[in-house]
Parts: C-alpha cells; structure tokens; sequence
C-alpha cells in the first residue's frame, strides 16, 4: 500500500457565514461573523473579508462583543471553550475552558465577567435538552483558563439560540420554548412564565420562534410560527400581563430585533423582506422587499445606523438606517442540496455549481470567494414555504467554455413535470454568458444526463432521457434558409432497444459517443451516428462512464450498481479488467491520465485514485469522510507543483475537491501546497484610521527606505526593490508644494527611482499591487520590520542558502526562495506586541 | 435589493413554415391589382427599356401597359383571330405576335399598323421571338416547323421541320444570334443552330413542353410540362440536372427573377412557386384562376400574372419609402427626439457623474403581480386587446399564476361577465398546442370552483356545453392521429433493414422540439 503521509484532507472555503447572527463593530467598520471554526471580519464599507480569527476546533457556535471593551469580542465554541479576541489585530487574548460543548452566547453591560452559554444538559435523560448557564469568567494573568463556576439560569430553554435575549439594562432574561415563554427576574432570583394555546379556532400557530427584548422599556416582543408578533407587557406581574399582536408575515417570523434606542422593531422571515415596525405606532411599518434567501438573523449596529440581515443562502446584506442597501457579503451559496455536478469554469476556472434558487453561482477556489451569480431561471423567486418552482438541475460547459447548457425542473414531487433546456453563450464584451437557446420541449420525460462534445470544429451537446432516447444537439446551418443560424436545433435522436439511458460520454477526441443503456454500452460514431459496437458486464446498471484521456485515450472505464468498476480496451472491444468496488463517484482528471474513485463501503469513503492501463491503484486514501460523495471534481492548478513524492504526483496538476452530504467542500492537500498557501496568505489589512495624505505616503516610505539603508545587511534587504520609479514621479508633480517635504529629503529618492533595480524582473501587477499595499498601509510595514527583525530564523536560513549557492541555482530552488522571502510573519508581530 | 423579474412572456413560433429571407422578399408585395382582359391571357412580355412597359397578349389584342398604369397605354388590334406569343425586340422598339390564322406580324412600339406581315405558316402560330441580333424573328407554329424571318425585307430565311407535334415553347439565345431552344408537345426540346439549319441537341422532356426558359448564363436550360419542371444542364450536352415537381396541375410559365435568379413557374392549379437556388420553393402565391403567363419586371418590380379567366393581376413590390409615408401620418405625440434628450450626452473627463437609477417599467399585470393582487393581475391579462392580439400574454400570466400557486385564488370568486370572459377565451384557444397545458388546468380549476352554482346562469352553461363539444372532437381527431402514427410506424418498421433496427434516427420526430431562439 503506498504511504500517505503528506496528503491529507482538509476544509476548503466557502462555509457558512449565517449559522449565528452576524455582528457589528462598535464603530461600524467591522462586521463578525461565524463561520465554521473560525470567525471572519470584514469591512462593513468595502464588504472585502480582512482577515479571519482561528483558534477553535469545532464549529464556532455565537459570538458576542465584550460589553467591557468594545475591541474585543467573546466567540464560544463546540468544542467547549470561548475565546476572547481582539477582533482588529486579530489577536486571541484569552480562552476560558469550560468543558461542554456550547452552542449560544449572551452577555450583558451589566453582568460584567459573567457570559451566558447554552449547553447541553447532562446526557442522563435521554432526551437532549438544553441548559441556560451562567459563567464566571475568572480574570488571571494566563491565556489559557479554565473556568468551571457555571450556575445554571433554567434548563427550559429551545435549541434555537434566538429564542433568548436580555431584557432592558440587563434586569432580566426572556427565554421561550414551544408555547412557553419565560421571564427570568435578576433580582427576584425568579422565573415567570406565560403560555399560550397550540392553536385557537383560526387555526393560529402560536409556537415561539424568536424573541427580541425592549433596550429601554419593559416589553418583550416575539415572534410566532404563523407570522404574528406578540409584544407583551407588564409582565413584571405574574397575572395581570398584557399583548398586542401585529401580523404581516405569511410565514414563520425568524428573527426580531429592536433598533438601540428602542424606536423601531426589525423582524424578517421566509419571505425575504425586512420589516421595519414603528415601536408603539400599531401597524406603522416600512418593508424592504426581496433582499434574497429568507431572512435568518437581523442585527443592529450601536448606532443605529446600519442593520444587517443573514440569509438562508449563505448572504449577509448590510442595510442603512435609511432602508437601502449599501453591501452585500456572499459566501458560497449551499442549499439543502447540490443538484448539478461540481463542475470548473474553463475560463475563469472557478467552481460552478447551483446556489442561489434559480441561479447558477461561480465561486473562485483560490480566493474562496464568491463571484457572480448566473440567472437560469429568470423568474421571480416566490419565498414561500412548500411552494414548487424551478430549480436548475443540470448544467454542463463545453472544452473551452464558450457554451454552457442548463437545465431548468419544476414539478419533481407533482406529476407534471416541467423542464427546459438553455444553451448560454459566453459573450466577450460583458464578460458573462448570454441565453442562446431555449429549448422547452427537448425531450418527453425528465433529462438524465447531459454532455458536450470536445471536439475543436464543431461543438455537439449530447441529452438522455427517461423516455429512452438521446438526443444530439447541434448548432448549425438550417437547410432550407442555408444560413448559418446561431441557434441550437436537434440533430439526431437515438435509442436502443427502447431501455432506458443512464449516462454519456464524448471520449476525448470526440470521436466516439459512449451512452449507456441500463446494462449495455453503445458505442456511437457522432459524425455517422452509426452504432459501432456494444458493451455489455452484467450484472448491475450502468453507473457512470468515462473514456480515458491521453495514452490511456483507447480504454472506456464504468462503474454498475452490482459494485463492479470495468475498463474496456475499445481497440480489442474486449474487457481489460474489472474490480469489485462499490463506487458512488468515478471523476476523470482532464490533464491527466487518472482518474479517481469514491467508493462507499461499510460507513466510510475511501478514495482510490488509478490509470485505466492497469488495475493498481495509483494512490489510496481509507477513510476520506464518513458520508457518501456524490460530488466531486479536479481543479485545474494555476501553475503545477513539482512535487516528486509518488503518493502526491497525482495532485501536480489539478487538486481534486469534492463535496460531502453535509455540503462541506473538501480537498486534498499536499504538503508543498501547503507551504505556498501559507506564503500566498498575505493579506491586505485596510487602516483608515489614519488619514492617507499625500504628505504620510512620502514620509511613510522616506522612512521605509531609511530604515533600508542603514541596515543593508538586513534580511529586508533581498526584498525587491520598492517600486517607485513612474510612481514617485508623478507623486512629486502632482503634489500641491506646501504640503511636500524638504527638498533634500525627496532628492535621494527621486534618484533612486530613476536607477534600475537589481533585483530581477517581477510581473508588473505584482509592484502594482505592492505599491498600493505600501501606500494604504505605510504603518503595518513598520511592524512588519520589527517582525523580520525578530523573527531571523526562517530568514537567516534563507539567506544562508542564497549565499551559499547563489551561482548555481535552479528555477525551482529560485521560487522556493522567492515565496520565502513574500512570507507573511506579521502573526509573530502580534505575538510580540501582546507580551509586554 | 434585487429588482422584479416581469414575467416571462414565452414566444413560441408556430410550427410549419419557416420564415427565411426568400419568404419575406416575395411576401414583400402589395395586394395584386386585377385587370380584365377580353380572354385569356397567353403572354405577357416586359419591355427591356427603362420604363418597363409590358405587353399582354389576351384574346385578339396586345394591350401594352405602363408599370404604373391599370389603363393601357397602347393597344394593337389589327387581328382577325386570337393573337399569340407578343414579345419586344432587345431595344424595346418593335413587338412581333403570332396569331391563330398562321400569320405573324410586326408592330412599331409607337404606331397602330403592323410595319411586317409574315407569311407562310399554316397553322397557329404560338410562339414567335426575336433573335438576338434584332433583324431575324423566329416563330414556332402548329404546322411543326420553326422558320426564320428575315425582318428588313419580310422573308422567310430557313424552315425547320424537326418535332413532330406542335411546337408551343421557344426561347432565343441572348449571347448567340444563331441559337434558338423550342419545345413541343412531341415531349422534346430541341436546340437550333441556325448556322447549321438544324437542331444540334435534343432533350427529352417526357411531357407535352409549355414552356422553355434560358438562364442568362446559357448554361441551365429550364422546360416545364405535365407536372414537371425540370432543369438541363447544357454544358454537358443537354444532361437532366434536376426534376422538380411541385405544382399538381400542368406547369404552363416559368421565369427567373432578376435579383438572385430565382425560378418561377406558374401552373393551372392557380399557383406561382418561387424556387431557391438549390430549387426548394420557398414562396408561394395563390392566384384566383389557372395561370397562363406570367413575367418579373427587371428588379423585381412588378410580378404580373395572367390567368384563364382572362384576368391579368400585377403585384407591385412594397418599398420602405411608401410604408414611411404612411406611418408619418399616423403618428402623434412626441418625437424620438423627445426620448433621447441627454442621454447621449458624453461626460468629459473631469466631470462628476451623478447616475440615476434607472426606473424599471413594468407592465401592469406585472405591478399587480408585485403587490400578489392575482385576481386583478389575471383580469388585466384578460383584457380585450391583450387576449385577443397577444394570446401569448395572457397564457404567460396563467402559468406565472400557476407557478405561485396562485391559480385558483385568481380564478375564484367571479361574476358571470367575467366567467364568461375566461371560457371564451378557452374556447378559443383551449387546442392551441402550444396553450393547451395550462388552459386544460384552468379548465379543470373553473369546474371544480363552480360546479355549485353552474346551473344558475345559462350562458355559463351554453358556454360549457360548446367547451365539451369541442373537446370530444379534439378528442376524436387526436385518437385518429395516434392510429395513423401506428400504421406508419408499422410500415417504417417494415422497411427498415434490420441491422439498422437500432437506429431509429430516420424517422422524423413528429412532436418536433419546439425551438426559440433567444
């Protein structure tokens, strides 16, 4: 068995950024948010991700700003601690242990050092109920700390984490379950509760889903599974409480929240629309409507002057007091389900996949960030509960991805089903794909599978379905007009004994179609549509199917129901081989000869990855994930790693991601891959608390190239050049004279820029980038100085290296140095900044 | 905030005809104006020179009419019997005409009194040309010979006696003075080389020839008779290129267009076929009798027919200009200009943009869609105008409703007006393939809403009454279709050879994929 000892499966991007309610920072700048095991900050006016708190070990289950200091922020985890954090630096201050697993976190201005957790209760009754807690967060000197003192509130609390909140100034906690609501009193060391019926004789659902307490009055508001809004009052007394009901919503109401100074109430459900209710006006209410998935958190910054929504598809809008929306953070959208195949966008090689309802998202890998969405449907999503509408099913690019086929289902539960066919081409100008063709009849019963042709002349799209046919589109002269039409009109349709199709296949030079009919393979000439041979390994159902690529183009592989993997030799028309592996996902590597196997057995995936010429598996990993994968896909790399390791080679040129049941996008890592993406993790932290004046910028990098000069044997020194240059010049020219300095100081360095650097040729985009970087951020450099400084180790090891063998070497040893030298330490400048 | 997507009115061309570039130019006709001719009329020939008059041979005269003019502008008279066959010199200035008694003549363009008489044929004459060079008139008669005439002195040149039955089609060659094609009802066309004195190819038709036509590269001979129409290529001495048969009566005419060289015949089964280049007939005109003649002015300008009932009918082309001229006298209200005010406007470089949103104009079924007032929505959709000029409109919104589920709150709760609203426009187009679907469901929701209270209004049940009437029938004829599918799918399964069995692609999917381009 081959070793696997530096290729390991890790998380990749694109986890959800709505599982907990987003916050906002004190000042409004930034914007919190959980997000796997992490918590991720962005910029509430770039909507650009800076950078991301890491530290916990599990999903990061509530997040909450420290009511003590508004730099820091308490986040809880599953894995049983909380961290403190300084969310600007992104410095982990200190975690408290506290030994179960958590899932919410409240605090409060007035309970200082104390926060709020829910927890499981303890595992002796079966059934799993959740406990209100209170914590004492001891203070000591230490970073790690444990903290055991909990003294449990109430155990009557829901699972939903929305369904409690602090009441006004801290005097007491509204928590509901159910039909039950509960007002904990502080003071009273008391709890009240208030009930209400399942249903009345309108059929009214009364079940609590949210809560949201009043900031200055005593009013609790909350939400109901029909839609209505109770506020409630005079609760303080046990009998004589009082509620008036609003009703707007036609779903179930999933958040609430008061504005701080207590005027409006926010509330948003399935619907998708934002209602903004005039506190103490009746039924006065303002609406935004359509802002995407359905509305499931609502937070408002300190100010009042910003709200953001998270979304069910994976979207945080940030919203203006004035009701307009003034940013949008996307993160990859994943439904209840992936209906199309993982697949690559030639062109912009990112990931494409069905997201939004009706829509097909591109979402770049290498930056984890969501690109643009692609409107298939184009129809006006109804958020309705239980409502049919069109999802898109199928989608496949053609080899150089110019044309994308989509196709589009309504009616999967009812009887008639209503499906179309879309051909998009991909228009240069705006950079986006243009519906061509809509094909609304293209076949009788539901579309199975789809494929294009990848051939250089002429593009072919390939469709089975149910009712037992193929068909074969093409894009092509009419002949009665014998014009060159640029619409796509039907070819050929084909069947087999009328069996049902099951899968196809263009092999690579498209000279041959392979569609699979229940347990036979056919073999068809696409330029004759003459049926050239069948093949046929019972017992079991044709699966999937794939031609080999390159030397291995002569072998046809197919997975069956019957647990068995074939590859036929089509010169011999003959078997090559089989095995017995129950394989649920068979994905064939385009730059490559291999080809990799999921397969399911006894409740664990394990990956086998092989070349059709012979049966040995390439490489074998037990135990991928515990799920079944249906999905997964090879990523073309952006340039190819040159990693020697047998057990890695197979990821030299694509990196194979797939994604489980749970919907957690995953890849392979090599190690070499994972030192790159350490150095490619610089990023670019935007500080706007300084004012960017044209007089800080030369300063700022008059007092870099200082430091440069007086410590030429500093590691900094084999940085490159800073590039001025253009820059500089037209710096000096465009500047007002009154606010440039002494000309002495700028004379040397306008010298300088006239000099050629010496430190090689370096991609213009790349001093861009870096020219920008050093103007927004003159000040991080500093540090990042002192952190060099610091931290010689890695450095002198480079630069012994480079002394050493500086005449002899290779392109490879040459990059390896360069990515160390565009290493990021500035987690060590915060590791020296926070010791003192 | 994403704006509202308006509901997606499908467009679903209808099946059968296709619209090419061929049918939009020859539908480009106005109405034909009809003229009465004393009999039938036999020929019709436009004259080479700029005006382009044409002469029509009907009955005993030759009427020369100007492109424009529905009067005469010249008439010859002087026959005693039918005349026939009246066609121009190259340069427009003389008209010869055969007749019934034998005798040919020779008019000026501008006088009444034949300048020639020819005589010595003693027979009809049918068919009579100048040749090319414009001092020789070559005739055909019933008599079976071919003579040349000699214009300046009135002489007979040749005699040919080579078919054997009348001779009813002649064509001079435009590039040779010595070449003439002639087709007789002896089912042959024969080349003539006058150099020679006799016939230098002969062609074998397999029907009573009406006609010939040369194209005017000489190298595709066209003759028409019986149904067919078929094409010669002459390069390769007299060689079948193609045989058309289009028309279901006998083909008498044919003509080539000026622009493009597109054939024509014309037949007495009352059509004109318009034939593509690769002979396809793209267009097709309906005339009110069987044709006779028929001739394309130069430019396509004028398409004139002459038929049995002696009923001559010209077709002039549509121009832009004229269309222009009546939409400008039509039209109120503000201009282009109005629209475009600002908005091509180019900010210079250092200007500061301050952009509008702009609005997003829906139409008013869409604004109640928005606001989800569904019953208000489909009675907008079920206006007079929009239901019965954009039926397409109203089906979009049926199935946007249906879509939202919101079908049959839009459909409950009506009067009887409106009621009777919906089940007309079901009747109407309830077998409409392409609004069949979602029509059928408001059917079934319409029955099961009202079933209640139907009997208490008459015309709701009248309606009801036809709706199911008609439904039977439909039903009948789709169970028809089905049998004869099955008799053919039968007979295609007969005939296939059986190693092909596998492929069933040769058959023509009958429920054709409905194709849109976007």
């Amino acid at each position: 068995m081959v070793e696997q000892s530096d290729v390991r499966v890790v998380r990749c991007g694109g986890s959800k950024i709505n599982f907990r309610p987003p916050i906002i920072s004190t000042d409004s700048r930034f914007l919190l948010c959980a997000s796997g095991d992490s918590v991720k900050v962005y910029s509430t006016r770039t909507e650009e991700w800076l950078h991301s708190l890491q530290g916990h070990t599990n999903q990061v289950t509530g997040i909450a700003l420290n009511p003590a200091n508004h730099l820091q922020v308490y986040s809880c985890s599953a894995d049983g601690t909380v961290k403190l954090w300084d969310f600007i630096d992104g410095i982990l201050i200190k975690t408290f242990i506290i030994g179960h697993p958590l899932f919410a976190i409240y605090v409060s201005e007035k309970h200082e050092g104390i926060v709020f957790l829910h927890i499981v209760m303890d595992t002796e009754s079966k059934k799993e109920g959740f406990q209100l807690v209170a914590v004492h967060l001891p203070k000591s000197a230490e970073q790690e700390v444990e903290a055991k003192e909990l003294s449990a509130v109430s155990s009557q609390i829901s699972p939903n984490p929305s369904c409690t909140a602090f009441g006004r100034e801290g005097q007491y906690i509204a928590f509901a379950r159910n039909l039950q609501l509960n007002v904990y009193f502080f003071r009273k060391q008391k709890t009240y509760s208030f009930s209400l019926k399942a249903t009345d004789k309108k059929g009214a659902k009364n079940a609590f889903t949210c809560i949201a307490c009043h900031p200055t009055d005593d009013c609790i508001a909350t939400g109901h599974e029909d839609g209505k809004i109770r506020l409630w009052r005079n609760f303080i007394h046990k009998k004589e409480y009082t509620y008036s009901t609003q009703h707007w919503h036609h779903n179930a109401v999933n958040t609430l929240c008061f504005t701080p100074e207590g005027t409006n109430l926010l509330s948003g459900g399935i619907e998708s629309v934002l209602v903004q209710w005039q506190y103490g006006a009746g039924n006065r209410k303002e609406i935004l409507p359509r802002l995407g998935g359905s509305i499931l958190h609502v937070s408002t910054s300190s100010d009042g002057q910003l709200f953001c929504t998270s979304h069910s598809d994976n979207k945080i809008t940030v919203i203006e007091s004035s009701f307009k929306v003034c940013g949008v953070i996307q993160g990859l959208v994943k439904g209840d389900a992936v209906l199309t195949d993982l697949m690559i966008d030639p062109r912009s090689k990112a990931l494409v996949l069905n997201g939004k309802p009706g829509h097909l998202q591109f979402y770049s890998l290498l930056r984890d960030k969501h690109l643009y969405n692609l409107d298939i449907v184009q129809q006006e999503y109804i958020y309705e509960a239980g409502l049919d509408q069109f999802e898109v099913v199928k989608a496949a690019f053609d080899r150089k991805g110019f044309w994308l086929a989509t196709v589009e289902e309504r009616g999967q539960k009812s009887s008639d089903l209503e499906f179309f066919l879309k051909l998009w081409a991909y228009d240069e100008s705006t950079q986006s794909f243009v519906l061509n063709t809509t094909i609304t009849a293209a076949h009788t019963d539901r579309i199975i599978s789809m494929c294009f042709s990848s051939s250089e002349e002429t593009t072919m799209l390939v469709t089975t379905a149910e009712e037992g046919q193929f068909k074969a589109w093409c894009q092509g002269v009419d002949a009665d007009t014998e014009q060159d039409q640029n619409f796509w009109s039907c070819d050929f349709v084909g069947s087999y004994h009328n069996l049902k199709p099951t899968n196809c296949s263009f092999s690579a030079d498209s000279s041959l179609l392979a569609v699979s009919f229940q347990e036979v393979i056919t073999i068809w000439s696409p330029d004759t549509w003459e049926l050239l041979t069948t093949l046929c390994q019972p017992p079991g159902v044709i699966r999937d199917l794939c031609f080999g690529q390159l030397s291995c183009s002569k072998y046809l592989i197919a997975t069956t129901t019957e647990n068995l993997l074939c590859c036929w030799n089509l010169l011999t028309c003959a078997l090559e081989w089989s095995t017995s592996v129950e394989v649920s996902k068979l994905q064939l590597d385009p730059l490559s000869e291999n080809v990799a196997a999921f397969s399911y057995q006894s409740e664990h995936t394990d990956l086998f990855v092989f070349k059709p010429n012979e049966p040995r598996p390439l490489f074998s990993h037990k135990n991928v994930c515990s799920e079944k994968i249906h999905r997964a896909v090879f990523v073309p790399r952006e340039e190819p790693l040159n990693s020697c390791d047998e057990s890695s080679q197979w990821l030299n040129r694509s990196q194979l991601y797939f994604l489980t049941q749970n919907m957690d996008l995953m890849t392979f890592s090599t190690a070499t891959e994972e030192d790159r993406l350490l150095s490619s993790s610089r990023r670019l932290v935007i500080d706007d608390s300084v004012a960017v004046t044209p007089f800080y910028l030369l300063l700022g990098k008059h007092r870099q190239q200082q430091q440069k000069l007086d410590t030429p044997s500093h590691p900094a020194a084999d940085k490159p050049q800073q590039p001025q240059g253009s820059v500089t010049i037209t710096e000096l020219l465009h500047t007002p004279a009154h606010v440039l300095p002494a000309a002495s100081v700028l004379c040397s360095m306008f010298v300088s820029s006239l000099l050629i650097s010496n430190t090689g040729v370096q991609d213009p985009l790349r001093k861009e980038m870096e020219s920008s970087e050093q103007e927004m951020n003159g000040e991080e450099e500093d540090s990042e100085e002192e952190m060099e400084a610091c931290d010689s180790q890695q450095e002198l090891r480079a630069q012994g290296s480079v002394d050493e063998v500086t005449p002899k070497l290779s392109k490879a040893q040459e990059r390896e140095l360069k990515r160390v030298r565009k290493t990021d330490f500035s987690w060590m400048a915060g590791l020296v900044d926070s010791k003192p | 905030m994403a704006s509202f997507k308006p509901t997606k009115v499908q467009f679903l061309p209808k099946l059968g005809e296709k619209v090419t570039e061929d049918t939009l130019y020859w539908k480009n006709y106005k109405s034909p104006v009809q003229m009465k001719e004393f009999g039938a009329v036999t020929k019709i020939d436009f004259s080479p020179l700029t005006p382009h008059n044409y002469a029509v041979t009907a009955s005993t005269r030759i009427h020369v009419y100007g492109l424009h003019s529905q009067e005469p502008i010249r008439s010859f008279t002087r026959f005693r019997d039918t005349a026939y066959g009246g066609s121009f010199r190259g340069d427009g200035k003389l008209l010869v005409a055969g007749s019934e008694e034998g005798l040919i003549r020779l008019f000026d363009i501008s006088g009444r009194v034949a300048l020639r008489q020819f005589t010595g044929h003693s027979k009809a004459v049918h068919v009579t040309s100048f040749l090319s060079d414009g001092f020789r008139v070559v005739s055909g008669s019933d008599d079976l010979t071919c003579r040349v005439w000699d214009v300046p002195s009135a002489v007979e040149i040749s005699s040919v006696t080579e078919h054997t039955d009348y001779i009813r089609a002649l064509a001079p060659s435009k590039l040779n003075p010595d070449l003439f094609v002639t087709g007789s009802y002896d089912h042959t066309v024969k080349v003539f080389d006058m150099r020679s004195g006799s016939s230098v190819m002969t062609m074998q038709h397999g029907h009573p020839v009406e006609c010939v036509l040369l194209y005017p590269s000489e190298a595709l001979l066209v003759s028409t008779g019986g149904r067919y129409v078929k094409i010669w290529d002459l390069l390769k001495g007299g060689q079948e290129l193609v045989s058309l048969k289009n028309h279901h009566k006998t083909v008498t005419c044919a003509c080539l267009s000026s622009v493009g060289n597109k054939l024509l015949t014309g037949s007495l089964d009352r059509h004109v076929k318009v034939y593509n280049s690769s002979y396809k007939v793209v267009h097709n005109f309906d005339c009110d009798a069987s044709i006779l003649s028929m001739a394309v002015a130069p430019d396509d300008e004028v398409l004139a027919v002459g038929m049995t009932n002696g009923v001559l009918s010209v077709r002039h082309r549509k121009h832009k200009k004229d269309k222009e001229t009546l939409t400008s006298r039509r039209r109120r209200g503000p201009s282009y200009r109005v629209f475009v005010k600002g908005k091509n406007f180019m900010p210079r470089q250092d200007d500061f943009l301050v952009s509008k949103p702009v609005k997003q104009y829906l139409r008013k079924y869409d604004k109640q869609l928005k606001s989800f007032e569904v019953s208000k929505a489909l009675d907008t959709a079920l206006q007079t105008w929009t239901r019965t000029s954009k039926p397409e409109v109203t089906v979009a919104v049926i199935i946007e409703l249906n879509r939202r589920g919101t079908l049959k709150n839009a459909l409950a709760g009506r009067n009887e007006e409106s009621l009777t609203k919906i089940l007309n426009f079901l009747l109407k187009h309830i077998f409409d393939p392409r609004f069949s679907r979602p029509l059928l469901m408001v059917g079934d929701i319409v029955l099961d809403l009202y079933r209640q209270v139907l009997h208490q209004s008459p015309v709701v049940e009248r309606l009801l009454q036809r709706l199911m009437e008609v439904l039977g029938r439909e039903e009948e004829l789709q169970q028809e279709l089905l049998q004869v599918l099955g008799i053919l799918d039968t007979l295609f399964a007969s005939l296939t050879p059986r190693k092909e069995v596998a492929s069933l692609a040769a058959l023509p999917v009958d429920q054709g994929p409905q194709l849109q381009a976007a």
